[in-house]
């Protein structure tokens, strides 16, 4: 590091970054399959160790903080890769997860000879089934929305606000305030959304019964792959021409302009790309956890989507989400020992993440090297961004 | 940068992965057998049994849900100083809601699996009773919830020994109908309870010569009720029906004093305040407003004395006792009642023991009604005293039968 200039732009590594190559072969090739490698060892971690260790409740609950994990793939290419801090991906979430829970409960009433499903017997519609629910019968139609809902909500929302030029703290003050519409919206119809119990007690999916712990592990398997399958996309979508000029428009928004690119589009891309993950993240918690309420997609926890990220780093695609399972997993853990404290400890890993460690934890090392070297070479990390 | 090994390599990994599910066992089809789906077994074993504790200890609602915990604590901490339930301890273990739906579910999940207990008591807002609903019924366990809620559930695995529909919001408006307050103007918060017994209570007053002059609902936790209060204020109603919950409570009542509105001019019959919430909205709010619940803690009787008197001694003297926590109180003592009575911790055993089941309870003799899994319990209308606790004004006389889907009232035939 101290003879050779990195050049431009590789500047932000996309996985942790490797060491200095002192052994340019042996670190070229080490580097070249460092990636496939980790991949592989995470797969078969997930997919393989993980079902024959844990007990189905433990599996359950991982399953639970893979979906959590999905959504972060997305909050880190948006707002890691792109400088849009989605502080509303409930929005999507909560979409992607509704589209799923409404099919499943129409085939749940089906099944058991129904037309309605069991919360509209109880707390009534009058007109019957409400028109935009039908379709939702349909299994191929509910699957394709809890991706294709979200993605044109965002595609609409963000077209409007990226070509006004709508950045920074405005943006994410209106993603936050649709959270809360939708939110609100959702309790206020009780008798069609479930109000704010939202929709629950699922009995099937897709014709296996959810009461069954082998179809749980089969649920925990298809989200475990998913993530898997969305890490690897992601990380193509890093390493591509789209990926370099998405963190040009995030460092210098004007620049990219100037060479002639729109970045508003550059910015809907992961926006949109961002949004349908959340949906299918959402669509997957459903079967998985069971429930699907306003209480899941409101202001809080959309933040709590983007702290995961923040605090594993959001601009590394493994540190974002596997900080978004760890905070999952410390909410579940912590939360029994000390009930009331968890919540300022979120807050606090926030602050501390967004204030002294930028890149979060991913970045320790290179933070800490940094520091390391900053003494004897005072202004040459002008051009690291982190 | 990335080679095209990288991304040879990256899909091989993902093909192998896709085959590796498709090639997964796959379970039981819905609608067969899921008789070996039942959850882990209660742990019975040693001569200590396990009882679970589900309330939010942290959150919104830990305000209101803390006091539950504690009753069920001093209910079991009883139980164990008389010798147990069939000569086992009783371990309290408690599990944080969080004031969380999924968290609830996921707990409810831990205490079955993990804790091995052998029922559960807990859960207040409806909201996480659903949550919890299918993890019971999944797993073959008991659910035991104090709280009184908006009827129509009968779940095989929970016993409500809160009161349902019929035991508070339907007494509550014969007595509004008694008092010659026909006019009535409803204020709640958003969410299941108010909006279904709002739907009651505009049924019961088509049927019975009553009139619905108003219908608003603010957000739960919203504090800004001027417009409310102005529309409660001009539309010439008798009486107010609420079912605001929580803090929601505070402002409202504050904004209703300050528009010049008292309990003698506009009374304001309320639901879900009890002794702890006329605390910390203040009495000069409420004094002189009406609620409905099935106990206070004035209810007279050696047992409510001595109930009053164990709580205080065990969580302090300026401490009050309320509904829930009545209710809570009670359904520990109903458990271990059927438990004998069963001879067994076995889940379906302790249900069909439950019919019948008395207690001479704080708020007066309860019954379990075996069928619909409720209890029979006296409705009461009270008035909050000058001193911060609730002097009761009416009662039912006795006992009413629950009936969650208001199946015994025609009125209600089309609800």
């Amino acid at each position: 590091m101290t003879t050779t200039s990195t050049p431009p732009t590789a500047a932000p590594a996309t996985e942790p970054p490797a060491g200095p190559p002192e052994t340019p072969f042996l670190g070229r090739f080490l580097g070249r399959f460092r990636t496939p490698a980790a991949f592989l060892l995470g797969a078969v971690l997930l997919v393989g160790v993980a079902p024959l260790v844990l007990s189905d409740f433990r599996l359950g609950l991982l399953a639970k903080y893979l979906c959590y994990g999905i959504v972060a793939v997305g909050v880190s290419l948006a707002w890691g890769r792109g400088g849009l801090l989605v502080l509303g991906q409930g929005v999507f979430f909560g979409l992607g997860g509704y589209a799923m829970a409404m099919h499943l409960k129409l085939a749940d009433a089906a099944a058991t000879g129904e037309t309605l499903p069991d919360f509209m017997l109880l707390y009534g519609t009058e007109g019957g089934l409400p028109w935009w629910w039908q379709p939702f019968a349909n299994p191929a139609f509910a699957l394709a929305m809890t991706v294709v809902l979200p993605m044109a909500v965002a595609a609409l929302l963000g077209a409007l606000v990226f070509r006004r030029r709508v950045k920074g703290a405005y943006f994410a003050i209106l993603s936050q305030a649709l959270a809360a519409a939708l939110a609100i919206w959702l309790v206020g119809q009780q008798a069609t959304t479930g109000g704010t119990n939202g929709l629950t007690g699922f009995q099937g999916f897709f014709g296996y019964d959810l009461n069954d712990p082998i179809n749980q592990r089969m649920v925990y398997v298809v989200i475990a792959v998913a993530l898997l399958l969305l890490m690897a996309a992601a990380r193509q979508l890093f390493v591509s021409r789209y990926g370099e000029l998405l963190i040009a428009v995030r460092d210098s928004e004007e620049r990219v302009r100037f060479l002639g690119y729109n970045p508003a589009n550059v910015k809907l891309v992961a926006y949109v790309v961002a949004a349908g993950m959340a949906g299918l993240a959402g669509a997957l918690f459903v079967p998985a956890v069971g429930i699907i309420s306003p209480a899941l997609i409101g202001i809080v926890p959309s933040i709590g989507f983007v702290i995961g990220a923040a605090v594993g780093g959001r601009a590394s695609l493994v540190g974002a989400v596997l900080g978004a399972i760890a905070v999952a997993w410390a909410q579940s853990t912590l939360s029994d020992a000390w009930p009331a404290g968890w919540t300022y400890l979120q807050g606090l890993l926030f602050v501390v993440a967004v204030g002294f460690l930028p890149g979060g934890l991913a970045s320790l090392r290179t933070v800490l090297r940094r520091r390391r070297t900053s003494s004897d070479r005072v202004g040459a990390t002008k051009g690291v961004t982190t | 940068m990335s080679g095209l090994i990288t991304r040879r390599g990256l899909l091989a990994g993902i093909s192998a992965l896709g085959a590796g599910a498709a090639l997964s066992a796959c379970g039981a089809k819905t609608g067969s057998d899921t008789s070996k789906a039942a959850g882990a077994k209660a742990d019975t074993s040693g001569d200590t049994v396990r009882v679970g504790l589900l309330n939010s200890l942290s959150g919104t609602m830990a305000i209101s849900e803390v006091t539950v915990h504690n009753a069920l604590l001093l209910a079991v901490k009883e139980i164990n100083a008389a010798g147990g339930v069939l000569g086992k301890q009783l371990k309290p273990v408690s599990q944080d809601g969080a004031s969380d739906w999924p968290t609830f579910a996921e707990k409810a999940q831990a205490l079955i699996t993990d804790s091995k207990v052998v029922a559960t008591f807990g859960c207040w807002t409806s909201a996480s009773r659903k949550a919890v609903k299918p993890v019971f019924e999944r797993n073959k366990s008991l659910l035991f919830y104090p709280v009184q809620y908006e009827g129509l559930e009968q779940s095989p695995y929970i016993f409500y020994s809160g009161a349902t529909t019929n035991q508070q919001i339907v007494p509550a408006l014969d007595y509004l109908k008694k008092q010659g307050l026909t006019k009535l103007y409803l204020v709640g918060s958003d969410y299941v309870f108010p909006r279904t017994a709002n739907k009651i209570i505009k049924t019961y007053a088509k049927a019975n010569g009553m009139e619905v002059l108003g219908e608003d609902y603010a957000p739960l936790g919203s504090t800004e009720f001027a417009t409310i209060v102005n529309k409660v204020r001009s539309a010439g109603a008798d009486a107010v029906f609420n079912t605001l919950n929580g803090d929601s409570n505070v402002a409202f009542f504050k904004e209703y004093k300050s528009a010049g509105l008292t309990a003698k001019k506009l009374p304001v019959l309320s639901v879900s305040i009890a002794e702890e919430e006329v605390k910390s909205i203040g009495t000069q709010y409420l004094e002189g407003q009406l609620t409905a619940w099935n106990y206070y803690q004035t209810t007279p009787g050696a047992a409510n004395e001595k109930f009053v008197a164990a709580y205080q001694a065990a969580y302090g003297k300026d401490k009050p006792t309320s509904d829930p926590m009545e209710a809570a109180y009670i359904s520990v003592h109903l458990w271990k009642a059927m438990v004998e009575k069963a001879g067994s911790f076995d889940v379906e055993k302790v249900k069909a023991a439950s019919d019948g089941i008395e207690f001479d309870a704080p708020e007066g003799k309860v019954t379990v009604d075996g069928a619909t899994q409720h209890v029979h319990k006296t409705a009461r209308i009270g008035k909050v005293t000058a001193s911060g606790l609730i002097e009761e004004v009416w009662n039912s006389g006795g006992p009413i039968k629950p009936d969650p889907y208001l199946k015994g009232y025609d009125w209600a035939a089309d609800l």
